[in-house]
């Protein structure tokens, strides 16, 4: 077990002010990124009566080459919009889309169909024609590129194992659970040998125990393929689960980006704040909440709150305070989760022996830099 | 009813399947390009181009609004000018064809709106140009529906061949006005009528069994 002293130390390193993603992340402000956001904006213009919508406004950032990068926001932040500017299928009102060196945003026609070939996307409602089979759905973006039937053949029966299908080959997609479908849909993106793959919402459609082997997929596909994988999400589990960077959206604007433990562990926008809740919680068990009252009543114990944030923070936190300050400290209710690597929740203590054993616990905790609150006092 | 009689009844029943079969054929190849250009080209769509779709849907809601009979009067100019002649069967043709061109491109036009939207995004996300989206995702995927509204085009043409007699056009609808009703044979007129229903259901069933056999939507095995 790690000291706690270290683990302290550790946690009170990772939270660094993130004002713009190149000045403070070396692994972001890498010459080459894959896709690179400059100066963009996209406003949907007033149509039949609809008032116009700006749904991105100042978005400059770049997604490292080869990186698994997760786009979260609540829905109408601009997500959709966002995604759909890396591959063309929309052109943004000011600023330039760079994917793999080449404006995409200046491409149209013949042009920009063959950058496209280079760009895969895997959809929510996985997007299959019906009317093809799970090889067939697969060979469609290689019979657009013009491949020949003898190559399409060999590549497909190549793809459907690589996703983990290669029994599914004949059959429709009617005949296949969702996440089966996902896998033809990942397959099918892939086909072309592309350098990004964009997910949108791909998991939003499929239960935790689906959502889970598709994302294992897609780590593996990152891994061993190299391919750049932009996550869009609305979901903290999926960041949580596959990210290493995170771009935060909110009402079309980057509010937080960087790294996903860094980001995480000390969440400043109230949205990321909002994100974080939902893995780790911020609310205490209905039990224990109704009991708190504000007056400590005698015999009583305190009830304080403690942050856990970063790399195996609060490992040893109960047993030390216990040890240190001979208090009998009871453990009411804990939430300890891990986000990119990091340890990140709460344990909420009670403390007996009235109010000089809470400030010297208070105090105590601050030495090692705990963030605590008292919350109040239970019987 | 006499050998005579029956001869003519096949006789006729030819000359309705020539008239309706060739004018399908026609009125598909103008109509289905047609029914696609009338579902992708309103203002954001595949081949986008509003005022054209506007005018067209405009001279198609004209064409399908002109009671068929009128049709085949007004247009006689035309039909001498494309046929050689104004009477018979293969004359009869030509107003068959434009009467049943905008009833199969409306047709075809909202069975191609019945496909997905995202499949079209789909396509275009992997660099599919219009024409390729239009022959590998919106016709495949539309086929079900497109089977089954010819059928109802041909079923339709059937009913309209019966009053191309007007201009010598022939066929069993023809028969059954000039034999069963001028001539006071209701034998006549019901054995049109037992043909004609055979007929739309022949032509019926086999197009709800093809609809079915391409449909892959819902496979109940």
């Amino acid at each position: 077990m790690k000291a706690i002293s270290m683990n302290a130390h550790q946690s009170l390193a990772i939270g660094r002010p993130i004002e713009t993603i190149e000045a403070i992340s070396p692994a972001l402000a890498v010459p080459h990124a894959m896709v690179r956001f400059a100066g963009i904006s996209k406003t949907y213009p007033a149509y039949r009566g609809k008032p116009g919508v700006n749904a991105l406004q100042d978005i400059d950032f770049a997604i490292p080459r080869g990186s698994i990068t997760g786009v979260i926001g609540r829905s109408g932040a601009g997500k959709s919009s966002l995604v759909r500017l890396i591959n063309g299928l929309e052109k943004p009102t000011t600023g330039r889309v760079i994917v793999d060196g080449r404006d995409i945003s200046a491409l149209a026609g013949r042009e920009l169909r063959l950058a496209q070939r280079s760009i895969g996307m895997i959809f929510q409602h996985f997007n299959l024609l019906s009317s093809r089979t799970a090889a067939d759905n697969i060979a469609l973006p290689l019979e657009i590129a013009g491949w020949t039937k003898t190559d399409i053949k060999a590549r497909v029966t190549e793809l459907l194992a690589l996703v983990g299908i290669a029994d599914k080959h004949d059959r429709y997609p009617s005949e296949l659970s969702g996440g089966q479908k996902q896998r033809v849909g990942i397959a099918r993106a892939l086909a072309t040998r592309p350098s990004v793959l964009l997910s949108d919402e791909a998991t939003s459609a499929l239960d935790p125990q689906t959502t889970r082997a598709i994302l294992d997929l897609l780590a593996n596909i990152n891994r061993e393929l190299g391919v750049t994988i932009v996550l869009i999400t609305h979901e903290m589990s999926v960041v949580r689960q596959l990210a290493k960077e995170v771009v935060v959206l909110d009402a079309g604007r980057v509010v937080e980006s960087g790294h996903v433990a860094d980001i995480f562990t000390q969440p400043r926008h109230p949205i990321t704040q909002s994100f974080l809740a939902e893995v780790i919680g911020d609310s205490l068990p209905v039990s224990l909440e109704s009991r708190i009252v504000s007056k400590q009543p005698a015999g009583g114990q305190a009830v304080i709150r403690i942050q856990v944030r970063g790399a195996g923070a609060g490992d040893t936190v109960v047993a030390r305070l216990a040890r240190e300050l001979g208090l009998d400290v009871a453990l009411l209710s804990a939430r300890i989760d891990e986000i990119g690597g990091q340890h990140v929740g709460s344990l909420t203590l009670g403390i007996p022996g009235g109010e000089d054993a809470v400030t010297r616990t208070l105090a105590w905790l601050s030495q090692y830099q705990f963030s605590a609150e008292r919350l109040g006092y239970v019987a | 009813m006499s050998p005579e009689l029956i001869n003519l009844i096949v006789q006729a029943t030819f000359e309705s399947l020539y008239m309706v079969g060739i004018a399908a054929l026609l009125g598909t190849a103008f109509g289905l390009p047609l029914g696609v250009f009338l579902a992708t080209s309103r203002k954001g769509e595949l081949f986008a181009a509003p005022i054209v779709n506007r005018v067209l849907g405009i001279v198609v809601n004209a064409t399908r609004s002109t009671p068929f009979i009128i049709l085949v009067v007004a247009i006689i100019p035309f039909t001498r000018l494309v046929a050689g002649t104004s009477i018979g069967s293969t004359a009869a043709i030509v107003p068959l064809t434009i009467a049943s061109t905008p009833f199969i491109a409306r047709l075809v036009e909202a069975a191609i709106r019945e496909v997905d939207g995202g499949l079209i995004e789909t396509a275009s996300s992997f660099g599919a140009s219009p024409l390729q989206i239009v022959l590998k995702v919106l016709i495949p995927e539309a086929l079900p529906g497109l089977l089954l509204a010819l059928t109802l085009a041909v079923v339709s043409l059937l009913g309209y061949s019966a009053m191309v007699g007007a201009v010598g056009g022939g066929g069993l609808g023809d028969l059954g006005i000039r034999y069963g009703y001028q001539r006071f044979m209701p034998e006549m007129m019901l054995a049109v009528v037992v043909v004609l229903i055979a007929l739309v259901q022949i032509v019926q069933s086999a197009g709800d069994y093809l609809a079915r056999r391409v449909n892959r939507r819902l496979r109940h095995r």
